[in-house]
């Protein structure tokens, strides 16, 4: 049984444990209004609003894509779709907005489109600030529209603050009036036990899960997991939902054993939660989320998940390459640490045990002189899956590089480091000498192949013209110079 | 205000001969439509106060959900479930097929094949050639092969695995034909070739001072309407049934439908309220889904729904035409084209469906808007073994635009000058008897020259168009990766179905006892407005606020025998045909109320819910509810039906000459680009568009017509790449992989602005213009300046051969080869 707010009404539900929260409102509650598009988290027009509390109360809605939501996720949580929104006759400022704009036409992404500028626009209630383009195509750039070309959706984005506030804001409120079970549920993260669709609350009592129903597989975001049950059919009798472990939320500051300090970041925790340290701390680490997924799947996919994964076109895991960073693997037997380098085996095979789950990922603090450049390649420059994308660390010390790390996705059956194009730029000035060796060696490094995205001569071009770009990034004093496009450029 | 007189100065400045003599023919053919007939209003100071810029009627419905799309409407409990078997291989034949096995899987309550078929196995929509499941050739990967019916949509899905897993079939490999160009070669076409010729264009490429030619390959596109492919069929009393279908030819569906059953087309009622986006995809590609539906309903007596899968959708359907294009032009010293030949290849496909007419427009269009001279353009119907190739908005205009707009790319190269100068030079243009360089190569006079060239250099000057082109160019000098191009490219797209027989439209008007008034007419909505456009036109002609009049849905069992809601056409012909209803009830209404009021018919109109008699002092009022209650007392028909059938269109396919076209639509873009050399990336940092649509109907519905067109059409150009694998399975078979515009892809400066002051030359409704298909092409100006902006690593001297979708690698291989020629392939 699924306890949850439904637009502010107790709502109980029964469902599978591979059932979506699509599915659950389309046909099993009738609730039409919430389409599917795709069926595969990449078009919007499934989009909902996720409300959670904070401790004090205030409630923060986040946009999802319901066709690859777990329905039991919504557990103790606020669901609010677009049926929700209008008071009678007098509609949500995001809805008059797009209605005014002529932001319809076929209609059928509208509700997405909808809910995404209503997140939007809570979110600027909340806490005003400028809608830069950059936050604009953040918060829409996962809603497909086929038919407007999108001026008139960003018209009502930018107009919607001009129509009158909600008369009844009835989303603000915390799920006091709910029944005592949610309201315990949405504020204390109690989890209810459910044998098919678990949600252990621990570190320990996930071990204990995973040694238990050993063929369950994990889920945290879904954002990857859901689509073999949308798209290849696949049934799951039993899944352990990591997301409500204590352990795997957390971002805590830590030094290692070698001294290098840095943070652990939970394996749960959602790239959402982790852009402003990035922002901080990594900016090309923060613009490439800026380009991974949509807000959609940045809401609710986690670096964890990136990881366990495997795929050799993640986004994260070059850049954490480049960067050194380290995990944390827990088991029964106890917890060890690995580095990243050593974890990816083959395609889509990982050091992880049966029996072990990542708890969290370690990433230093920058160092003094430390530079990363992150560069995704792809066709299309929002919510695209790269066709290849590289990640350079290195220090320029007394005019010669030092700790040169050059990771790639797209290359390779793994992500993978290019050490031979490495060797040819460590301890040596950024020369164009330097730079070709480079560009030379990275044949040696890579035989990329060619796919849907992009050919194997496409990829090993890009990938050499990505060092040049990176020698002009080193070398070049002429401020005024463009080495790369402003909207791709960090 | 602007007068009468004006207006039609203005219109007589436009008019060509040939349609000014047209329009006299035309004088009492179409009744109270002739130049004195329209109405005139305010220009508009802004879009959104026009007072014809009435938001879309379902808008509201649209923001709160409650707009109800195919999967949306409700059925009955034991409703089933309908899954689709596809083939996996794209050649080759289907020796076994055990549909008992399949019958018994669980949840399972039928499986179907086509030896199930009781009436036609072939639902070619024009000429045959599309089984409705495969009979032992299978001729695409995705076509269908059996369908199975279950009590749930995912035991239909699984069910159809299971058919596979277990081994309940065998398919027969053979090699695939997936080169048009080969084919084409080889012969193997789904229609014969057509040629269309005027002049001696041998003559003219021998005597030419420079010859010009290149070759390029147009990319196919993937409609990715929102809204899947879905209908529900219910059974009826009879021997029939009722489909909902998100389709745009409910006619055409119910007629295969019928033929698929074996039944009466008066059997078959096919309602369509609203798609989530057609494009075209939903114009033969619909009815596959409702007759196999059809079949499973009458065969369990049970309601059926079909939703087909994204993946499955784009494996199954037709796409936007890939297109092969050659040149060959004879220029004079000034670039301007003497004449040549072009031949356009399209990649149709394994089956006929629209070919012909797909491969025809494009030929029609492989001068956009400019004199080709003395030509000849053939056009091949290429067969490959790929879904069959289909309408999408422009069909097959867009492929053939593409070929000269590369050619005057080259032709401007080759003579060092401005592209813009070059295309400007080769405009059609008013010319004299013996060196006419207004009449298409297949024979039609292009009226309207001055207001293509007004247009071009309206939008020349607000796009500052040459001051840009200097700071690009000094831009360019000093930057060493990133480099600007610029490029404005014209439309010129002809309006109306080149298959005349489908340009004709009904409609049928009641006006209820209360005074409230429904209209329905042939024509469906798929988010272009048409329903909006319509009941503005009824609201017009009777005098009433808009909220009054209302359109509940497109059945067959209104209006009959419609044509498809396609060729930009639905505006045009059933705006007409719901005039001419309102128009006949309308002069019923007057003779009544003269004979009731005691009033003159001559000073009788419709205004702000009045009829209003006379003038002054003898005006009398009389509220339409009012008048509507007592013509019902008096026993007057409150019911009227309309029809318009476009006048004066003609083509000769045996000679490739003709007047095909009404009217021509007109536009023109500006579009900036900034090309990172060294990886592909680009951007559109700003685009200018002026589009003509004749007299707005609705300026705020045309508006988004443009962008959206733009925007689809750049994504066309640009990302979206449809890709097979050498055994010819598509790749790119959801959102995941196959990239439309988003929201960041919406250029940062966009002008748009609508063409006024230049009524259509010809009697369209209200002198309005089509404007569905016309603004697509102006993305082609995106890929021009995108080859502007490489043709600066070679200083000018060249364009690139850049195919499309113009990705980021196509457009990253095009620098390279221009950087290091000798290693070019």
């Amino acid at each position: 049984m699924i306890n949850f707010l439904l637009n502010g009404r107790p709502q109980r539900a029964t469902a599978t444990p591979d059932t979506s929260v699509l599915e659950l409102l389309r046909d099993t509650l009738g609730q039409t209004g919430t389409k599917e598009g795709c069926a595969s988290g990449d078009c919007g027009a499934c989009t909902v609003a996720i409300g959670e509390a904070d401790a004090a109360g205030q409630m923060h809605y986040h946009s999802a894509n319901a066709c690859i939501m777990p329905a039991h996720q919504l557990q103790g949580r606020q669901l609010v779709t677009v049926e929700g929104l209008a008071d009678g006759d007098s509609l949500h400022p995001a809805q008059a907005a797009m209605v005014t704009c002529h932001g319809s036409q076929c209609g059928f992404c509208t509700p997405g489109i909808v809910m995404s500028l209503f997140t939007l626009h809570e979110a600027q209630t909340a806490t005003p600030a400028p809608l830069t383009p950059e936050r604009l195509e953040a918060a829409l750039g996962g809603n497909l529209c086929r038919c407007t070309g999108y001026r008139p959706i960003r018209d009502a984005a930018l107009t919607m603050s001009e129509h009158p506030a909600p008369r009844h804001a009835w989303w603000r409120q915390a799920p006091e009036h709910a029944s005592t079970e949610q309201t315990s549920a949405a504020q204390t993260n109690v989890t209810p036990p459910s044998e098919r669709f678990l949600q252990p609350a621990t570190l320990a009592a996930l071990l204990a899960e995973r040694a238990r129903f050993p063929d369950a597989p994990l889920v945290a975001g879904g954002t990857d997991l859901w689509l073999n049950v949308t798209q290849n059919l696949a049934r799951y009798d039993r899944v352990i939902d990591v997301t409500r472990v204590d352990e795997l939320s957390r971002i805590e500051t830590a030094t290692l054993d070698d001294r290098r300090e840095g943070w652990w970041m939970g394996a749960a925790v959602t790239y959402r939660r982790l852009t402003p340290l990035l922002d901080q701390h990594y900016p090309a680490f923060a613009h490439l989320l800026h380009r991974l997924g949509s807000a959609q799947i940045r809401n609710r996919g986690t670096l964890g998940g990136n990881i366990a994964n495997a795929s050799p076109i993640g986004d994260t895991p070059p850049v954490l390459l480049a960067l050194q960073a380290r995990l944390l693997l827990a088991g029964p037997e106890g917890e060890r640490e690995l580095a990243l380098d050593e974890f990816f085996l083959d395609y889509k095979k990982t050091a992880l045990r049966e029996d072990e789950v990542i708890r969290a990922i370690f990433l230093p603090h920058p160092a003094p002189e430390q530079h990363l450049k992150v560069w995704k390649m792809s066709k299309r420059r929002e919510d695209d899956i790269s066709a290849l994308l590289g990640a350079f660390h290195w220090r320029l010390e007394a005019g010669v590089l030092r700790e040169v790390r050059l990771a790639f996705g797209g290359m390779a059956a793994t992500p993978k480091r290019a050490y031979d194009a490495e060797a040819a730029l460590e301890g040596q000035p950024p020369t164009a000498d330097a730079f070709a060796a480079a560009r030379a060696a990275l044949a040696d490094d890579f035989a990329p192949m060619s796919d849907v995205r992009g050919s194997a001569d496409y990829r090993q071009l890009a990938a050499a013209n990505l060092l040049e770009r990176l020698r002009r990034v080193v070398t070049t004093t002429d401020t005024a110079e463009e080495v790369m496009l402003n909207a791709y450029a960090h | 205000m602007r007068t009468l007189t004006k207006l039609n100065q203005q219109a007589a400045s436009d008019v060509g001969e040939d349609s000014a003599t047209a329009r006299e023919a035309q004088e009492g053919r179409i009744k109270g439509d002739g130049p004195l007939a329209r109405d005139t209003v305010e220009a508009p100071p802004h879009q959104y106060v026009h007072p014809h810029a009435q938001a879309h009627e379902s808008a509201i419905k649209h923001v709160t959900g409650r707009a109800a799309y195919i999967d949306d409407l409700k059925a009955p409990a034991d409703t089933l479930h309908i899954a689709l078997g596809l083939s996996k291989v794209a050649h080759g034949r289907l020796t076994r097929l055990d549909l008992a096995r399949i019958r018994a899987l669980p949840g399972v309550v039928d499986a179907v094949g086509v030896d199930d078929v009781p009436g036609h196995t072939d639902i070619g929509p024009v000429f045959p050639g599309d089984p409705i499941f495969v009979e032992e050739e299978i001729s695409y990967a995705g076509q269908v092969l059996f369908a199975v019916a279950a009590e749930s949509y995912r035991a239909a899905r699984e069910a159809v695995k299971a058919a596979f897993d277990a081994d309940m079939l065998t398919l027969e490999a053979q090699p695939p034909s997936l080169d048009p160009v080969a084919a084409a070669e080889r012969g193997e076409f789904v229609r014969p070739t057509h040629v269309q010729q005027r002049g001696d264009w041998e003559k003219a490429l021998a005597d030419a001072a420079h010859v010009i030619e290149g070759e390029q390959f147009v990319g196919g596109q993937e409609h990715f309407y929102l809204e899947g492919q879905a209908c529900l069929v219910t059974p009826t009393e009879d021997e029939g049934v009722v489909v909902h279908t998100s389709n745009q030819h409910p006619s055409e569906t119910q007629k295969l439908v019928a033929e698929v059953l074996g039944i009466a087309l008066h059997a078959v009622t096919v309602e369509v309220r609203r798609m989530g986006g057609g494009f075209g995809g939903k114009e033969t590609q619909a009815s596959p889904w409702a007759c196999i539906a059809a079949l499973f309903c009458r065969r369990t007596g049970r309601a059926v729904r079909v939703r087909l899968p994204r993946s499955e959708d784009m494996r199954a359907t037709g796409k936007r035409h890939p297109f092969h294009n050659r040149y060959r032009l004879g220029v004079d010293d000034t670039g301007v084209i003497q004449g040549g030949e072009l031949t356009v290849i399209g990649d149709c496909g394994y089956s006929p469906d629209l070919s012909d007419a797909i491969v025809d427009r494009a030929m029609f269009h492989s001068d956009n808007a400019y004199s080709l001279g003395a030509a000849r353009v053939t056009g091949h119907r290429a067969r490959t073994h790929t879904a069959s190739n289909t309408a999408f908005r422009g069909f097959g205009g867009p492929q053939g635009m593409m070929v000269i707009e590369a050619a005057l790319d080259d032709i401007a190269r080759r003579l060092g000058e401005d592209p813009l100068t070059v295309r400007k030079r080769n405009l059609y243009r008013k010319g004299h008897q013996t060196t006419r360089r207004d009449i298409t190569h297949y024979g039609q006079p292009v009226d309207q020259t001055d207001l293509l060239h007004t247009l071009v250099e309206q939008l020349e000057a607000s796009s500052d168009y040459w001051a840009r082109r200097e700071e690009i160019a000094a831009f360019n000098a000093q930057s060493g990766v990133i480099k600007k191009g610029l490029a404005l490219t014209p439309v010129k797209f002809g309006i109306s179905f080149t298959a005349k027989h489908l340009n004709q439209a009904g409609a049928l008007l009641h006006v209820y006892t209360d005074g409230s008034v429904m209209i329905n007419h042939g024509g469906t909505e798929m988010g272009q407005g048409l329903h909006t456009k319509i009941t503005q036109v009824v609201a017009r002609e009777l005098g009433l606020d808009l909220s009054a009049v209302r359109i509940s849905a497109t059945r067959t069992d209104k209006v009959p025998n419609t044509s498809p809601t396609a060729a930009s056409s639905g505006a045009d012909l059933n705006g007409q045909a719901a005039r001419d209803a309102s128009v006949k009830l309308k002069a019923r209404l007057f003779d009544f109320a003269a004979d009731h009021y005691s009033a003159d018919t001559d000073d009788m109109r419709l205004e702000d819910g009045y009829l209003i008699a006379g003038y002054g002092e003898s005006e009398q009022r009389i509220p339409w509810g009012e008048l509507v209650q007592a013509a019902y007392f008096g026993r007057v028909s409150l019911s009227e039906k309309g029809f318009y059938a476009t006048p004066l269109i003609h083509y000769d396919r045996t000679v490739g000459q003709g007047n095909p076209f009404y009217y021509y639509a007109f536009g023109a873009a500006v579009s900036e680009v900034s090309v990172d050399t060294l990886s592909g990336e680009y951007q559109v940092t700003r685009v200018d568009i002026l589009h003509d649509v004749g007299d707005s109907l609705n300026p705020a519905i045309d508006i988004g017509q443009v962008e959206g067109g733009f925007i689809q059409g750049m994504g066309w150009l640009t990302s979206e790449e449809l890709k097979w694998n050498d055994a010819g399975q598509l790749l790119s078979t959801g959102p995941a992989t196959y990239k439309i515009p988003t929201f960041g892809d919406l250029p940062p400066v966009f002008n748009v602005a609508l063409m006024e002051g230049h009524p259509n030359s010809m009697a369209s409704i209200y002198r309005s213009k089509a404007v569905g298909e016309p603004p697509f092409m102006l993305a082609i100006s995106v890929w021009s300046a995108l080859r502007d902006a490489l043709a600066s690593l070679a200083d000018y001297r060249e364009s690139p051969r850049l195919d499309t979708p113009a990705t980021p690698e196509r457009v990253l291989m095009a620098a390279e080869a221009l950087r290091h020629p000798q290693e070019a392939p």
